[in-house]
């Protein structure tokens, strides 16, 4: 993995990292993925998937009836920025 | 020793300051909840002194061990606690501070949630309500359960009540040592890939790690969604069973939550246990410690004179579980981590744009490991990368499930060290690899769901703790608790 890479990679994962991080992360993951690729020795075909859902399209009734706004204060409480009863957001487009 | 200590004075005393000492009698570390329960009822002790008692060992220790990060306030104390009660009922807990309490400051030590208040009940919270728990606070833990030493906590790290120069394990590191130092009676924790059973190992106590499925996650902060288990802590393997069969509630609102039925299935087809086998070449490899080797062949040995079947097996996928896990795991934790946004709660960092605020509100609210695995985790699901890692890991995954599933039907238990050292040193292990090494043993059962629990072993020379880690088929717990009660007898003797 190169320095760009890395640069790359943060800016898809949403982190500022300065090009002297950016060495750091680069040492950390050529060690990491050298112990990560010993897993391509393995043959092994994706259609051997073993099933371990034990849980699957777990439905039950819709049928709790909560007063409208009855969580708004709380949840509001918590958030950073409000206006009224929304989350402030700043102009995505 | 120290009890040995207290019992000792204790004669000497008079009458008038046996009375004195009568609310500091109760040794969380030498009595059971099924003993304490007894004396709830009896009124020989009262929830209120047992509550006392825990914040006073608070005060007294945790400057030291640095367990609980916040005592609450106005602790629940219940009216009175008669035969219906529940065995838990007023007895002193402490919870990781990932778990929530509506109302109640949950920050997964992480500078993101800081001021952080949960707005809604954990399935565990609403247990401990019907149940009159005595909550006493939250306990310390790596940051967002990312680390095996609690050292990357906001809190500063946990140390271990053993020996305070040496690290607890983690994630758990808080719950761990507030119960190995008699804080509290018991803890609750979270296990992804040992986050119970390493620290519980290194802190000399007892650490469960449930059947995927059969503790709610609801009110867990998720940090690897198909790995995340809810398991206690505790002095004792029948003590770790009360608080299991407590918080194994089926839960309509956690869609992986199997419902008791499905978990008897597995039950009615499991029921000896008198085999034990032993991934012996995967023991074996580089990097175990002499001296854990040594303690789990003697250990074992023993369960052999007391009539278990001991019985190598093969299972050559098995050490590929590491790997494995850490390329399924910081995937998750990815995208786990993504909705920590800076704009619905939590920390904001402000910007001149909407993308600006979701990097400088994680880049400043993340600690370096939590960084690093949202970038590794990237990396493994990015495209021209995820056959390679994240599908060929999945794979691999089902592969290793399968192997394990199937060594159950010739084996009753499986038995290996719980980590491959005893407590290290702080800073003695730096990179991330040789600490990601230390879940090598536990993580196998994360990929596949099936319990586990850390047993104390003796200590070594230094007076540093083993432990013996079992697993057992889906939903069979008990066969822990049985087998972990023969052993916890037999490493008495």
């Amino acid at each position: 993995m190169n320095k760009e890479e890395i640069l790359k990679l943060a800016e898809l994962a949403r982190i500022n990292i300065t090009e002297e991080e950016a060495d750091g992360y680069k040492k950390d993951f050529e060690g990491i993925l050298n112990y990560l690729n010993s897993i391509q020795s393995v043959d092994i075909e994706f259609s051997q998937f073993y099933e371990t859902n034990l849980t699957k399209n777990s439905m039950r009734d819709d049928d709790k009836i909560y007063d409208s706004g009855s969580f708004t204060d709380v949840l509001l409480a918590e958030a950073p920025e409000i206006d009224g009863d929304y989350f402030k957001v700043k102009k995505v487009l | 020793m120290r009890n040995k200590f207290i019992r000792k004075s204790h004669y000497k005393m008079t009458w008038q300051s046996q009375v004195l000492f009568k609310k500091y009698m109760i040794n969380f570390k030498t009595t059971t909840i099924t003993e304490l329960h007894k004396k709830l009822i009896s009124g020989e002790v009262s929830s209120s002194e047992l509550v006392q008692q825990s914040k006073s060992a608070i005060s007294e220790k945790n400057g030291d061990i640095n367990a609980i990060i916040e005592v609450f306030d106005g602790t629940f104390i219940p009216e009175k606690i008669t035969e219906k009660s529940s065995l838990l009922a007023g007895i002193p807990v402490a919870v990781k501070d990932n778990i929530l309490f509506k109302g109640h400051t949950v920050t997964a030590a992480s500078n993101i949630l800081a001021e952080y208040k949960a707005t809604y009940n954990s399935k565990i919270a609403d247990i401990f309500n019907t149940s009159e728990v005595s909550l006493i606070g939250r306990a310390n833990m790596d940051e967002m359960a990312m680390g095996t030493t609690t050292e990357t906590s906001r809190y500063g790290s946990t140390k271990n009540p053993v020996d305070i120069t040496r690290v607890p394990g983690g994630s758990s590191g808080g719950p761990a040592a507030a119960v190995a130092s008699g804080m509290v009676m018991y803890a609750l924790g979270s296990d992804t890939g040992g986050s119970i059973r390493q620290p519980a190992s290194l802190c000399g106590v007892v650490g469960m790690k449930p059947s995927y499925g059969a503790v709610s996650r609801r009110g867990l902060m998720a940090m690897s969604s198909s790995l995340d288990t809810i398991g206690p802590f505790a002095n004792s393997v029948e003590d770790a069973e009360i608080i299991f069969n407590e918080i194994a509630e089926y839960d309509e609102l956690d869609a992986t939550s199997v419902s008791l039925e499905k978990r008897a299935t597995y039950q009615d087809k499991n029921k000896n246990n008198k085999i034990i086998g032993i991934p012996r070449s995967f023991l074996e490899m580089d990097g175990i410690q002499n001296d854990v080797l040594e303690n789990f062949n003697k250990s074992i040995e023993k369960m052999k004179n007391l009539g278990y079947e001991i019985i190598d097996i093969d299972l050559p996928l098995l050490k590929h579980s590491l790997a494995v896990y850490y390329i399924v795991q910081p995937a998750e934790v990815s995208s786990n981590m993504a909705r920590y946004d800076g704009i619905r709660y939590g920390l904001h960092k402000d910007g001149d744009n909407i993308l600006d605020i979701y990097k400088n509100t994680k880049t400043s609210g993340y600690g370096d490991e939590v960084k690093r695995r949202i970038m590794l985790g990237t990396y493994v699901l990015s495209s021209g990368y995820s056959d390679e890692y994240y599908y060929k890991a999945n794979a691999l995954r089902g592969a290793i499930t399968r192997e394990i599933h199937e060594a159950f039907n010739n084996v009753d238990i499986i038995a290996t060290p719980t980590a491959p050292s005893t407590a290290f040193k702080f800073g003695e292990k730096k990179d991330p690899i040789s600490l990601y090494l230390e879940d090598v043993f536990t993580v196998p059962y994360n990929l596949t769901g099936n319990p586990a629990i850390s047993i104390p072993s003796g200590v070594n020379n230094d007076g540093l703790p083993f432990g013996m880690h079992f697993s057992a088929p889906m939903f069979c717990e008990k066969k822990l608790f049985e087998i972990g009660k023969d052993f916890e007898n037999i490493i008495k003797q």
